[in-house]
């Protein structure tokens, strides 16, 4: 409770900030006193089937999802990824924080002013590095391209180093078919106290999300450095003999696990299918109700 | 009976003062990044030069998106953008190259594609003579247009009718064989020809060297891909000529970057992209082509809303190219394919 209340503050002291901050002068921001230059573990204390094993198909609980993603959700086919040029995708900077292996920050200065010019970000897993800039350069042009981990600018707002991030991939908002469009942007704050930091992102898609998605992850500074750090990935010919540029999907009611997480825990499907009111504690009183009235066959 | 109480978790009367500062938080912060943003004045669009790869760059806010090669023989144009932006579009070509513009490609019809084929053509110079050298007396005005001979047919009106372009914007070199091969600025450049998909009159341009493909109006990233059905345009086409664009990319790593893609509209893209393109393309299709074989008809395909999931990205209820013509053009597509 005292770390939600202290979380409230400093989001609410970064809305009251002069954010046009971002725009910084020529020289840069100065020399921050807080840096978080170093090897993050994740912390799996909330959000573990999601973070760990992976949802369970058509299980979109808790995410303010359009309906557009839910109907591209049931079409979507996890043999999808077994297409060649599938089999490497990279989840996006918005959900690849979800489940690192670990972060390592580093800071690249002005040799002469010693002012951060960038912060970098290497995230083990899919080996990506992101660049946070801290030197209030603009975000580029609508018609540059998109990458996995989009184009970001960060300033330090107090212990809080907010981060704005564009131009990122389309990729998934849940890794079970749950698309993110290539229009959505990111707000992080990366918050340090002593030895742990929380990251909390908030995801804005106009395209596949009713409202912004906030979502929060904990991590703990490393004493050592884990062994792996790279990703080999090589598309290869998973199942012969299937058609070339073939699109693996399901045709609108045709999707045979539709019920299959809804019956195996026992939730409503109305709950299953995900949308804002499912993020709220509010809904566990619905969902008590639902519970109560059996679902007529 | 005991009245069991539901008691709301501890979070509760946190959680709207922590959306509202969030809320508050993303609306300031993404009202204050349109600082890149471009020029959204239709009347006085914004011309951008964005460099690609090699010696390829990309030329955005003149209609279609026109690509640059530019080097020591010249710049090399693929399509000339709308034909009101031609000072504009050879302006922004000088502030790469001050060299000659050499040749033109077209990749369609389209009137943002060859809106600018005279005036810009006109601005080019050109080289002839034989094969056993040339002098200064063989360098004369006008840049050669090339296409692909449907593409000529059409605008001179061979296909029927009146000419829908003055001569001065004909393609000058059409071409039938596929594909066809120049060498221009040190890199080998494909000319490939796509039959039936945004029209019958498409090419898409390949920069071997600098990796870069332009893709014409078979791939854009700004709304469902036209099908053209009266100038010859299929779904079949159109999905033949994304699947022939992904042949021809590779991939960097983690599928981004390596080939990058220029497409019709919209901003620069790679493999992923066109990918992703190419499987909405697919999906629909594959929709609209199982409705057809239940024997619904047209109005209740629509009505099944077969878009539906990319209907708020690709999607349109007004303009030149709504969803409605897109899911009509696709079943009139398939329907004549039976």
């Amino acid at each position: 409770m005292k770390k939600t209340g202290l979380l409230g503050l400093l989001l609410l002291q970064g809305a009251l900030a002069n954010v046009s901050g971002f725009a910084q002068t020529p020289e840069g921001p100065p020399a921050s006193e807080f840096s978080l230059s170093g090897n993050w573990f994740p912390l799996y204390n909330e959000d573990l089937p999601e973070r760990g094993g992976g949802p369970e198909l058509v299980d979109y609980l808790g995410l303010p999802i359009t309906n557009g993603a839910r109907q591209m959700a049931l079409s979507w086919d996890p043999s999808r990824m077994t297409v060649e040029e599938h089999q490497c995708q990279v989840h996006v900077s918005p959900y690849i924080n979800r489940s690192p292996t670990q972060l390592e920050f580093w800071e690249e200065r002005d040799p002469e002013t010693q002012r951060v010019i960038a912060i970098k970000l290497y995230v083990s897993n899919y080996q990506q590095t992101r660049t946070i800039w801290m030197d209030g350069r603009p975000h580029p042009s609508e018609y540059a391209p998109h990458t996995w981990m989009g184009f970001s600018t960060g300033k330090w707002e107090g212990a809080v180093l907010t981060v704005y991030t564009t131009h990122i991939k389309q990729g998934f908002v849940r890794r079970n078919g749950l698309p993110e469009s290539d229009r959505a942007t990111l707000i992080e704050h990366y918050i340090r106290y002593g030895n742990l930091m929380t990251h909390v992102s908030i995801v804005t898609d106009p395209v596949y999300l009713t409202e912004p998605l906030v979502k929060s992850e904990d991590f703990s500074l490393a004493e050592y450095t884990a062994i792996s750090w790279t990703y080999s990935c090589e598309p290869v010919e998973e199942i012969t003999g299937l058609p070339k540029n073939r699109v693996p999907h399901f045709l609108p009611g045709q999707n045979p696990f539709l019920k299959e997480f809804a019956e195996r825990h026992g939730i409503p499907m109305q709950a299953v299918l995900g949308g804002a009111e499912t993020m709220y504690p509010e809904y566990q009183l619905k969902l008590e109700q639902m519970l109560k009235t059996p679902a007529k066959k | 009976m005991t009245k069991k109480v539901f008691k709301p978790s501890p979070i509760a009367p946190h959680v709207a003062s922590i959306f509202a500062a969030v809320i508050f938080l993303a609306a300031t912060v993404l009202a204050d990044a349109a600082c890149a943003r471009q020029n959204q004045n239709p009347g006085n669009p914004e011309i951008q030069v964005l460099p690609v790869q090699g010696n390829v760059y990309m030329i955005a806010g003149s209609g279609g998106n026109i690509t640059l090669q530019a080097g020591p023989q010249g710049a090399l144009l693929v399509d000339t953008g709308n034909v009101q932006l031609s000072d504009k579009i050879i302006a922004a070509i000088r502030k790469v190259s001050d060299k000659p513009i050499r040749i033109i490609i077209n990749t369609s019809v389209d009137p943002d594609h060859v809106g600018g084929n005279e005036s810009i053509s006109k601005a080019g110079m050109s080289v002839i003579g034989g094969v056993v050298g040339y002098s200064a007396q063989d360098i004369q005005p006008g840049a050669p247009i090339l296409a692909h001979e449907n593409a000529f047919n059409r605008m001179n009106g061979m296909t029927g009718g009146k000419p829908s372009w003055p001569s001065g914007a004909w393609p000058t070199d059409p071409y039938s064989s596929s594909p066809k091969k120049l060498y221009s600025n040190d890199e080998g450049i494909e000319i490939i020809h796509v039959p039936a998909a945004h029209t019958d009159g498409d090419s898409i341009v390949f920069f071997r060297r600098s990796d870069v493909v332009s893709a014409g109006d078979i791939f854009v990233t700004t709304g469902y891909p036209v099908i053209d059905i009266q100038r010859g345009g299929s779904i079949a086409g159109i999905i033949d000529g994304l699947n022939r664009i992904l042949d021809l990319t590779i991939a960097k790593q983690e599928v981004e970057g390596g080939t990058y893609v220029i497409p019709g509209h919209g901003r620069i893209c790679d493999q992923f992209d066109v990918l992703e393109y190419r499987d909405m393309v697919t999906i629909v299709r594959d929709r609209i082509q199982d409705m057809i074989k239940k024997n619904k008809t047209l109005e209740e395909i629509k009505a099944a809303r077969p878009t539906e999931d990319y209907d708020a990205r690709y999607g349109a209820s007004t303009g030149p190219w709504t969803t409605a013509m897109f899911v009509e053009a696709v079943y009139k597509s398939l329907i004549t394919e039976k």
